[in-house]
């Protein structure tokens, strides 16, 4: 599905990623945590084609759809128009009716600018947005941050759903317990290189992962 | 009161012309946030165009919707020149145009030289007016609802206004940010160009025509921010309106000024209320 060998991006001379390498295999739910400044916003953009690598290799198979940081909805077009233009690249796949059965959420909000939307219904829309793709693959990048514990919640519900139906995943999250709550494995990003991966119960109990990110004393 | 029923439908017609021109910019503006220069100067272009068509012979109608196209194909071309290096800015583009505008009074000399242009309309008057203004006014009319229709009820119109928007976003879902932008620029040269060819048969048109269109075109545009369709139109009509009163009650050489006191009052009046809303 999302298979990164070695990839190094630059800006200018600053190093972002130095030789990263990170699978999600069919079907899997993959967290990447990391702390701010991390890379991994630099990684989802290199995986969409925004930036190119200096080195190393992304390939991808089957469709990708991304919840971007900071979810970037159309702000004056409706909550239906956002949908629909998550399609845009598939002419007859434009009908939002089944994203409105995944997402019931969305129904009331569906003739709303997307602008106008408190923060938890912003990604709401943004998530329906990436699944109006008919995605294989779900990036998401910071699904949780400034969102309210009861709206993280029902986010966190849907993508096991989804999950559960056979969309592989890769999640970025701040909320390292959330991440690998949520997801069989994880990988650990530190100024751009991976500094530990594994199931995540493995990292959770592993002394370094547990005092930096889920604030457990070592 | 004949007169002023004249003046009135001569003052809409000409407003269509600037309003035309107008959309044009705003179309452009909204999808690439570029404000273009070479507005007036696709008017012209399609207007010398019809020119030469019905010299060689072809009819009115179909030499009118040509020149329509061919400016149409211009703005595309004008787009390209503008914005088609990747990370170009607007600000950058916008010069662009300035200098594709003074390239087009090269070639408008070199054809068509340097003496006013026209050719006929709709012949013949209806009530009292000009049947040709009736023309003017109905076919701006179909295009801007077109237009508008384009924008609010189909796929593409939703994609041009999410370029506009976040064109991070609208790459992420796969539009083509830079094609968004070039169809942008052609309908607005279609839209400039249109201007050109309705207004030229009651208003001749030189290489230098495009000096009017675009400060008219451009203080009708101001009125909505460079975003707002409904009031360019509206901004446009008052303009054509208060020139032609302006200039059948008082002097014509007082008409020009108008627009640039208009446009100079809006926008005076726009850093007055945002200066008010900053400081409460
Ligand atoms: N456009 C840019 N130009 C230059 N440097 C950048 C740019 N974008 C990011 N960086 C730098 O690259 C590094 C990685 O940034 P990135 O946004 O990928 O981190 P991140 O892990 O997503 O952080 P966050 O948790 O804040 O989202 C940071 O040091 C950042 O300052
Ligand atoms: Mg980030």
């Amino acid at each position: 599905m999302i298979e990164v060998e070695g990839l190094t991006v630059r800006y200018g001379v600053a190093t972002a990623l130095d030789e990263v390498s990170l699978e999600v295999r069919d079907g899997e739910m993959v967290a990447l945590i990391g702390p701010n400044g991390a890379g991994k916003s630099t990684l989802v953009n290199t995986l969409f084609g925004i930036l190119r690598p200096a080195a190393g290799r992304v390939t991808t198979t089957g469709r990708l759809a991304l919840v971007p940081e900071g979810r970037h909805l159309f702000a004056p077009l409706t909550v239906d128009d956002n949908l629909r233009l998550g399609a845009w690249r598939d002419r007859k796949g434009r009908d939002t009716g089944p994203i409105y059965e995944l997402l019931p959420e969305l129904v009331p909000l569906r003739k709303r600018p997307a602008g106008r939307l408190s923060g938890g219904q912003q990604q709401m829309v943004a998530l329906g947005r990436a699944l109006m793709a008919r995605p294989d693959v779900l990036v998401i990048d910071e699904m949780s941050l400034g969102l309210a514990p009861l709206v993280v919640e029902t986010l966190a519900g849907h993508l096991r759903d989804r999950h559960a139906e056979g969309l592989a995943v890769l999640l970025i999250e701040q909320n390292a317990r959330l991440a690998l709550d949520l997801c069989s494995r994880a990988y650990v990003l530190e100024a751009g290189r991976v500094v530990a991966e594994g199931p995540s119960a493995e990292l959770a109990g592993s002394a370094g992962v547990a005092a930096a990110y889920l604030g457990l004393e070592a | 009161m004949a007169e002023l029923l004249q003046y009135l439908v001569t003052g809409v017609g000409i407003g269509c012309a600037y309003a035309l021109t107008g959309s044009g910019l705003v179309v452009i503006y909204r999808v690439t946030r570029v404000v273009n220069f070479a507005q007036g100067s696709f008017a012209v272009l399609a207007a010398l165009t019809v020119t030469t068509l019905l010299g060689a012979g072809l009819p009115h109608g179909l030499a009118e919707i040509l020149a329509v196209l061919v400016a149409g194909l211009i703005g595309l071309l004008c787009g390209l020149v503008a914005t088609g290096k990747p990370g170009t800015t607007p600000q950058t583009a916008l010069i662009v145009t300035l200098g594709l505008g003074v390239l087009a009074y090269a070639v408008e000399i070199l054809f068509w030289g340097d003496q006013p242009r026209s050719f006929a309309g709709l012949a013949g008057s209806t009530g009292g007016v000009q049947t040709h203004y009736l023309l003017i006014i109905g076919v701006t009319a179909v295009v801007l609802a077109a237009t508008a229709l384009l924008f609010a009820r189909t796929d593409l119109g939703r994609a041009l206004t999410a370029t506009a928007a976040d064109p991070y976003a609208a790459r992420i879902v796969g539009i083509d940010v830079l094609r968004m932008g070039l169809l942008a620029f052609a309908v607005g040269g279609a839209l400039g160009g249109l201007a050109g060819v309705l207004i030229t048969p009651v208003q001749q048109v030189s290489f230098d025509s495009d000096v009017a269109l675009v400060v008219n075109g451009f203080s009708a545009a101001i009125l909505g921010n460079l975003t707002r369709p409904a009031l360019t139109l509206a901004g446009g009509l008052l303009l054509g309106v208060v020139q032609a009163l302006v200039g059948g009650y008082l002097s014509t050489s007082y008409q020009s000024e108008v627009a640039l006191i208009f446009m100079l009052a809006v926008l005076v009046a726009r850093a007055g209320r945002r200066g008010v809303l900053e400081a409460a």
